[in-house]
């Protein structure tokens, strides 16, 4: 595997089993009434079978478009314009409706950021659970019911048979947001992308659902795509890390050394952020300006503006993303001194 | 539940007793009560007999109380327009209306319920856009208008249908049906139709409108990234989702529906309440009017309330109500 | 203030979405105009109709019942025949698309004016005044807004004497159809109002001792007011509609001053003997009349509607 081009396949050597998720340069444009905005610029990562990979960033950064494109749900009109996504090896962005939809939920589940509106008020639990395993296996309904009944008791709501014949109102919020994990896992996929799924929830309650993601993913084998802003969580259950600004990645890494020694400076500045409880006087950082909105990210490094060590080099050229270590930075403070040039 | 149900019949019976006040104002406060119970004809004696019945020296609450209960008893007095009970006349004209918004209503709910649900489903397809832009025509054309036209290019032009009356009826019992001669079916096409035009396009948006919404939710949204087939997601998830909303302002529109058999009866000339109601407004005929009033609120009370009780039948969470011991924490 | 806020306003406007959205569908510039079209020639009908249809003096009865000009029997100066009493309908169209306008607008006015003046005052006070004013607002919906101006109609014929029926129908129907149509506008204003109450600037203003007729004007007037519109262009088409009905039931406008409904109720009679004209030229222009509000007022309420943004 070449480790110095710059759509970098993952380093780390002896990762014999190809990865789940192997997304190349994605590019996702919004075409609008006036312009094409570029929401999601050239990213790439890959996930490998059985871990869960954090992507992480501020509100806009472009993570669940990200995720949405990867399940193939992207919103009118903003659709995929370059680079490739596979899963398991095979090509899945350019797939047909109908070979998407057979895909979804067999292959690839996906979770939701409210699980209050991600149930349909109208029907049982119990139904919901039955006809998404009835569309992906072939099973009888006294069959699918038996295990839409098995499946809430593993997830920690019981008696599962009885109340399966309820209905999600009935439920409180941190209950549906393990059902919709139930739901999303009960075919069996082998990807699960979770966008969000514990911002709307009581802290309380998110470590719960944390938890039980955590637990059910490692006993199934399950590679997880958790896309959050939210850094307690990550640390919490994530194996490697990705960080997103404005639409591109510029850090990737194992957990541990990411967040404890963040190379690239925005993600620095964003560990830095985060309010610790030690004893520690003075104000809560903050990182000066703000993330460009989209159609205003600067040329070269989108960074640039905000950095407190940029260089000339930062507002011409935008940087690619190169192996340090175990890690993929896309930072020129990192590159050393150019091949040829003037820096 | 029961809390809900019975919240609604106090509703129901306050707007009655509102609209009986109403009433009840037209009759004894516009023109001359005696004269609206007995008519023109009645002679001297009977005159001072019921002004003394009626209490008219009696205190208002008592003459309103009385009122009432002749309301109830159906005793609207005698028209003033052709001299005859009132609630004879509200008897005979009720099968000829309900009737026609029957047949149109059933023509309405099968044409506008699938177009819209088709327009929603395929939001940008040519059809639906084509359907879009007639249901803009279609709300754009006045009811009488739609029958002008209709009378012009079936009956004038084509000859194919009677532009006036009922046709043939057939008594059974209380009720006169038009629907079991083949001059009393020929005769209800073009007046249903028309009634039915202006309905079947608001359903038709209304659908298509609601139909839109649910298919951006994000339990639709969740559907389909569990990989449920199309036909799942439209047909069991979206349409019923879809429908619940839609059945209560359907119901509200079989309101509307009487109100617009006004115009379409005057249209046709068809002998039912709208357009007794309509000659006793030109009239000033009060009693009929005042008649017409009470029994319209008092349909359109009953299906409200109807309505609210297929509400409760069909969403789940009103029928379990606010009730804690469902919820397990 | 005040002022900088609507020049900035009026920028974004013309910089807008909105703008370019009408620039971009040639069916709702198409309706803008032909409605423009519409509203100036029904504004200076005395001066451009080619003949002064209701000046009893101007018209000859001989040349009563005559077809439209291409057809058999039909004269240049006709170009859309005439009515049972030698009318040009041409004329008469446009005088009386000078009537339904007027009703129409009339009525919507005052209707937005009630409307929107409830909705503020049951939003703002809260309490009884909004439980007994949605109450009435709750029943009344469940009357159709033809039944209750037929009522207000009937109603107000019986207490005015006959001799002023005529004079007064116009105000008697701009009234009807204004009564049956304010819930719509208080409904809106009402939820609106209750939104902006509770937010910060408000309860700032109120700290401050500002009055609240104050507040109510100048903070949420103007974020009510793109909805208002949205329901006052649909109001009109519907007020002109409801107008053309009563006036062809007969409970309208008073004859010497008739609308397109009146003239369609006028040629009504003659449909059946084949002298078509009399009424479907009339009505074709009360449903072009109709059909550019709904075309630009349903563009309206797509335009301004956030989630579609």
């Amino acid at each position: 595997m070449p480790s110095t081009q710059s759509s970098a396949e993952s380093p780390a050597p002896g990762r014999a089993a190809p990865p789940v998720l192997d997304i190349r340069d994605l590019r996702v444009e919004i075409p609008t009434r006036r312009r094409i905005l570029v929401a999601v610029d050239g990213v790439s990562l890959q996930v490998a079978p059985g871990e869960v990979l954090g992507l992480v960033g501020e509100s806009g950064a472009g993570k669940s478009l990200t995720g949405s494109a990867v399940i193939g749900l992207l919103e009118p009109p903003g659709r995929i314009a370059a680079g490739e996504i596979r899963l398991e090896g095979r090509r899945i962005d350019g797939l047909s409706h109908a070979e998407m939809r057979r895909l979804r939920g067999r292959r690839i589940g996906a979770v939701f950021q409210d699980p209050l509106t991600s149930l349909n008020p109208l029907f049982t639990v119990g139904d919901q659970l039955a006809e998404t395993m009835r569309a992906h296996l072939e099973l009888s309904p006294g069959e699918a019911w038996r295990r839409a009944a098995a499946w809430l008791d593993e997830v920690g709501i019981h008696p599962g048979a009885v109340r399966a014949h309820h209905h999600p109102h009935q439920f409180s919020g941190g209950m549906r947001q393990r059902i919709v994990l139930a739901l999303a896992l009960c075919a069996e996929p082998r990807l699960l992308v979770a966008d969000e799924p514990t911002t709307a929830l009581d802290v309380s309650l998110q470590a719960q659902v944390v938890a039980l993601l955590r637990r059910l993913c490692r006993e199934r084998g399950v590679a997880v795509l958790l896309i959050t802003h939210d850094m307690g969580v990550v640390a919490e259950i994530c194996d490697r890390v990705a960080v997103m600004y404005a639409g591109r990645i510029v850090e990737t890494g194992p957990t541990a050394q990411v967040l404890r020694t963040p190379l690239h400076p925005y993600a620095r500045e964003l560990l830095a952020c985060v309010p610790s409880l030690a004893p520690q006087p003075g104000r809560l950082r903050q990182i000066d300006g703000a993330m460009p909105r989209l159609g205003e990210v600067p040329a070269g490094c989108a960074f640039h503006p905000r950095c407190p060590d940029a260089m000339e080099r930062c507002r011409r050229e935008r940087p690619e993303a190169r192996p340090e270590g175990e890690r993929l930075v896309a930072c020129w403070l990192l590159a050393g001194p150019p091949q040829g040039g003037t820096p | 539940m029961l809390a809900f149900v019975l919240r609604r019949l106090f509703q129901a019976a306050l707007v009655m007793l509102a609209v009986g006040f109403i009433a009840f104002g037209l009759f004894t406060y516009v023109g001359d009560p005696v004269n609206n119970l007995l008519g023109q004809d009645a002679t001297a004696e009977q005159r001072r007999q019921v002004a003394a019945d009626l209490g008219l020296d009696r205190p208002f609450p008592m003459q309103y109380a009385r009122f009432l209960s002749r309301a109830v008893r159906g005793e609207f007095g005698v028209s003033y327009r052709l001299g005859v009970p009132v609630a004879d006349l509200l008897a005979e004209r009720l099968p000829a209306t309900l009737e026609l918004s029957c047949s149109a209503m059933a023509l309405a709910l099968l044409a506008g319920v699938p177009l819209g649900v088709y327009a929603g489903l395929h939001r940008r397809g040519r059809l639906a856009r084509f359907l879009m832009a007639g249901s803009l025509l279609g709300i754009s054309l006045p009811t009488f208008l739609i029958g002008i036209l209709l009378i012009f290019l079936f009956s004038v032009r084509l000859g194919w249908f009677p532009s006036f009356g009922r046709g043939e009826v057939v008594r059974l019992g209380f009720w006169s049906t038009g629907l079991l001669t083949q001059s009393g079916l020929r005769s209800l096409v073009l007046p249903a139709v028309t009634l039915a035009l202006f309905q079947t396009t608001l359903i038709g948006r209304l659908v298509r409108a609601q139909m839109l919404e649910v298919l951006r939710t994000d339990y639709i949204r969740f559907a389909r990234a569990r990989g449920l087939p199309d036909r799942v997601v439209h047909f069991r998830h979206a349409l019923r989702n879809t429908l619940v909303p839609v059945v209560t302002v359907v119901g509200l529109q079989l309101g509307g529906i009487v109100a617009f058999a006004i115009i379409t009866e005057t249209v046709f000339q068809w002998p039912g309440l709208g357009l007794l109601f309509l000659q006793a407004v030109q009239f000033v005929d009060v009693p009929v009017m005042s008649a017409y009033l009470v029994l319209v609120a008092l349909l359109f009370v009953s299906i409200n309330l109807a309505v609210d009780l297929l509400y409760l039948a069909v969403d789940p969470r009103l029928r379990a109500g606010a009730s804690l011991a469902d919820r397990v924490a | 203030m005040g002022d900088h806020r609507w020049r900035r306003a009026a920028a974004r406007a013309w910089d807008s979405d909105l703008l370019h959205d009408l620039r971009r569908s040639p069916a709702v510039m198409t309706a803008a105009a032909l409605g423009a079209a519409f509203v100036a020639a029904a504004i200076l009908a005395p001066w451009a109709a080619p003949h002064q249809v209701f000046d009893p003096g101007s018209v000859n009865l001989l040349d009563a019942a005559t077809p439209p000009a291409w057809a058999e029997g039909g004269q240049a100066r006709y170009p859309l025949g005439t009515d049972s009493q030698g009318r040009d309908v041409l004329s008469a169209i446009l005088f009386g698309s000078r009537v339904s306008l007027a009703v129409g607008l009339s009525a919507t006015a005052l209707a937005m004016v009630l409307g929107v003046a409830l909705g503020l005052a049951a939003g703002w006070a809260g309490g009884r005044l909004d439980a007994f004013l949605m109450r009435c607002a709750d029943v009344q919906l469940s009357f159709p807004a033809i039944l209750v101006a037929l009522l207000v109609d009937g109603l107000a014929k019986s207490f005015l004497p006959r001799r002023v029926h005529d004079e007064a129908a116009f105000y008697v129907v701009v009234t009807a159809i204004a009564l049956a149509n304010w819930v719509g506008y208080a409904r809106t204003v009402r939820a609106s109002t209750l939104v902006e109450r509770d937010k910060e600037y408000v309860q700032a203003a109120r700290v401050l001792g500002r009055r609240p007729a104050a507040i109510v004007l100048q903070h949420i007037l103007p974020n009510v007011l793109g909805p208002v519109l949205v329901i006052a262009t649909l109001g009109l088409a519907g007020a002109i509609l409801t107008e053309a009905t009563l006036s062809f039931l007969g409970v309208g406008v008073s004859p010497t001053r008739p609308s397109l409904g009146t003239l369609i109720r006028n040629g009504n009679d003659f449909l059946l003997s084949g002298e078509w004209w009399m009424t479907i030229f009339p009505g074709a222009a009360l449903v072009l009349l109709v059909l550019c509000i709904n075309v630009l007022g349903d563009w309206l309420r797509d335009a301004l509607d956030p989630k579609l943004r």
